[in-house]
């Protein structure tokens, strides 16, 4: 090409606009909006998404007050284990005020031959699935890495380094799919990668996508996009909105307010049943806000404006089912005061169960590296009780 | 007893592992039409269908986190990783999440998964195809890894490496692929995580692993003409180490040399050496000798066979450890 001179080069051949996300910088996936759906807006007011109000789980009475009651209970749950971290009896916390709807709502569309593949902040999520919540805090506690097992709750353990459990979600959901050819009787099922707005950028979260849309495994990855990750906001991770980044794999995207608990849950059954039939992935980006800190450990007033956090106060999941439970008569009084005290049992029975939980020795840690024996592990745990014999005060091993 | 190459003989195992249990299942990159850049899973495929011998995308994190899942599922997935060097885009999956998926669950998940990786260089080949990053792997606690030197080992150990419940590693020495050797197809090779005397000898031990077995024995059988009686030994698992083989032959002998391809320097080497003048100090008669790669990236193909050990480069190190 020396010498040619080529033309300018803005737009695409053909073309005389460009979409507002390559034109403008300044736009970001918030601006963008792309339709949401939406069954309970901010106000409080029902209005039913009529494309999704099959795959709903009700909007009576009683099925609103069990969703705004896993919410309530989580909120509590989230404050108590707050309350044990600041005062030192756990070593971190990690939040999830704002995220409720997220959770519930989609934990609650998850039957229970389906499995779930966490990141490390879907406390909702686990308490769907039947974790206690004292076995959540024993990762936050220092005495185990897990807490639970997967297997009887079919809810992996948290993975930290984050993504990393997307694939293993796919890899399931292909089992899933082998399962299926061994024995038609079995229950179709699917699984979920939950991961959020800053994991979405890790290349473990592209290869998931490209295996499950390859083999079109029965898998839902539920992105919380809660617009920060850790102190970097969702706009620096992505110039378009997430849920149509699934068009790319081919594969639907869907938004969905992700602080309206009967939106998420409509959404994630619809997924979920395509998923179970045979219809592969789909990504769902639950719009929502982390309105706490990233983990006790962090400092939001570093990072970003109050009036930024303000503008979420009033899209409060809890708050908006509460609204419609109370204008709507769905809920009485009594029905606000007993969960109040069911909620403040739950707490101190939380608190009960988390101070009477103690380490484990550095001996049984020996003994789950392997599940086969190992003549490193045997050497060096004989070592190391030969040495913490050798103190008066302490029995072999035993410290 | 069969004569087959440790391509053949892998294919074979691999066969016999498919066979026996239905959840084993192959996946990697062009394993199953292709039968594998070395044609080591060639007619898998066809024999057990695309469910069971599955070509996957071209994203090795893919496939080891997908494996993850396989397993956590009941499956044991055997993954081929196409070479040494491109492992590297797996290794979060494998040392975050597959070496720590049973310490996480305090004992309670068992993660059963396989990675075959051919390994090593000598194949005139362009980088990142001659590698050898064992110790890397090594020094990450919940993965085994083994190597077989020689068909028969091949065809046992990879089968091992499949019933194991515990994540294996297993590297194959590329440039061996096409050794021929008798297999025993109804007597195993014993425990793979054990070391294997070779060679009986009294003066000299070497100890090698993978493709340098082969150099190893050659150099041993010109040390005798010499009249130096050195003894030989393949370490077959290099996670763990069977150090009391090691330890039994260095008692007897007083001289150790250890060699590999991979870089001297953080190498396996190194550790051997180290727990061996902890175990046999007294009986050394010299340090410990090891002979390996240097301390740069593999080279490029054409002074490959500077920097790989050799027969010269053992008997050098046997003349200077008898030297002392």
């Amino acid at each position: 090409m020396t010498g040619t001179r080529l033309p300018a080069a803005q737009l695409r051949p053909g073309e005389t606009a460009e979409p507002a996300y390559i034109a403008d910088r300044a736009v970001t996936d918030q601006d963008s909006a792309p339709p949401m759906v939406q069954f309970l807006d901010a106000n409080g007011r029902l209005a039913v998404d009529p494309a999704y109000n099959g795959y709903s789980g009700g909007t009576g009475p009683e099925r609103l007050k069990q969703l705004y009651r896993d919410m309530y209970l989580l909120r509590r749950f989230d404050q108590e284990s707050t309350a044990l971290q600041r005062q030192g009896e756990l070593a971190l916390w990690v939040p999830l005020t704002g995220q409720e709807a997220a959770q519930i709502g989609s934990g609650r569309a998850l039957q229970s031959q389906d499995y779930a593949f966490p990141t490390y902040r879907e406390h909702g999520v686990a308490l769907t699935r039947g974790v206690r919540p004292a076995q959540i805090l024993g990762l936050f506690r220092g005495i185990t890495n897990g807490g639970w097992d997967p297997r009887e709750y079919n809810f992996h353990l948290y993975t930290l380094v984050l993504a990393a459990q997307t694939l293993h979600a796919v890899g399931y959901a292909m089992g899933i799919q082998r399962d299926g050819l061994a024995d038609p009787d079995l229950p179709p099922a699917a699984s979920v990668a939950y991961f959020g707005d800053g994991a979405s950028s890790e290349g473990d979260v592209h290869e998931s996508m490209v295996f499950a849309a390859s083999f079109n495994s029965p898998v839902v990855f539920f992105c919380q996009n809660n617009h920060w990750a850790i102190s970097v906001p969702s706009s620096v991770q992505t110039r378009v909105p997430l849920a149509q980044r699934a068009e790319g794999y081919g594969f639907p995207g869907i938004r969905v307010d992700g602080n309206d608990v009967l939106a998420v849950e409509a959404v994630t059954n619809w997924a979920l049943e395509r998923a179970r039939s045979g219809g592969g992935p789909v990504l769902i980006e639950a719009f929502t806000y982390r309105m706490s800190a990233h983990t006790t450990a962090d400092d939001p007033s570093k990072y970003r404006l109050t009036e930024d956090e303000a503008q979420w106060h009033p899209k409060d999941p809890l708050a908006r089912l509460e609204k419609h439970l109370r204008s709507s008569g769905k809920a009485e009084e009594d029905y606000f005061d007993a969960l109040t005290d069911e909620a403040k049992t739950m707490a101190s029975e939380l608190r009960r169960d988390v101070l009477a939980m103690t380490a484990p020795s550095l001996k049984e840690r020996f003994a789950s590296v392997y599940a086969e024996p190992h003549p490193l592990i045997q050497e060096e745990l004989k070592s190391w009780q030969d040495y913490e014999s050798g103190f008066v005060d302490a029995g072999a091993g035993d410290r | 007893m069969t004569t087959m190459t440790i391509a053949k003989a892998i294919n074979a195992g691999l066969r016999t592992a498919l066979t026996d249990d239905p959840k084993v299942l192959l996946m990697g990159e062009d394993i199953g039409e292709l039968g594998g850049v070395y044609r080591v899973t060639e007619g898998l495929k066809r024999e057990f269908g695309s469910m069971r011998v599955v070509d996957t995308p071209l994203a090795e994190s893919g496939i080891i986190g997908t494996a993850i899942g396989l397993a956590l599922r009941g499956y044991r997935p055997v993954c081929e990783i196409q070479f040494d060097g491109f492992v590297f885009p797996g290794f979060n999956q494998i040392t975050t999440q597959l070496a720590k998926m049973r310490t996480r669950s305090d004992g309670m998940l068992s993660v059963p998964v396989v990675i075959r990786i051919p390994y090593g260089g000598g194949i005139g080949s362009v980088e990142h195809h001659s590698e050898s990053p064992e110790a890397l792997f090594a020094h990450t606690a919940g993965l085994r890894i083994i190597t077989p030197s020689n068909p028969h080992d091949a065809y046992w150990m990879i089968q091992q490496a499949v019933t194991s419940q515990d994540p294996v590693i297993v590297f194959e020495p590329k440039r061996r692929y096409w050794l021929k050797g008798e297999v025993d197809t109804s007597q195993p090779a014993g425990d793979p995580f054990t070391a294997h005397v070779l060679r009986q000898g009294t003066d000299a031990t070497i100890l090698a692993y993978g493709p340098l077995v082969p150099v190893a024995l050659a150099a041993a059988a010109a040390a005798a003409e010499d009249g130096h009686s050195v003894e030989v030994i393949d370490l077959r698992s290099i996670s763990p180490i069977d150090f009391d083989t090691i330890t039994s032959s260095v008692t007897k002998t007083g001289r150790l040399i250890v060699a590999h391809e991979a870089p001297i320097f953080g190498g396996i080497g190194g550790e051997i050496a180290a727990r061996i003048s902890e175990r046999a100090f007294l009986s050394l008669q010299a340090p410990v000798i090891r002979v390996g790669g240097f301390h740069m990236p593999y080279p490029i193909a054409r002074v490959e066979d500077q920097y790989l050990p050799d027969i010269d480069r053992l008997l050098d190190a046997l003349d200077r450890s008898f030297a002392y």
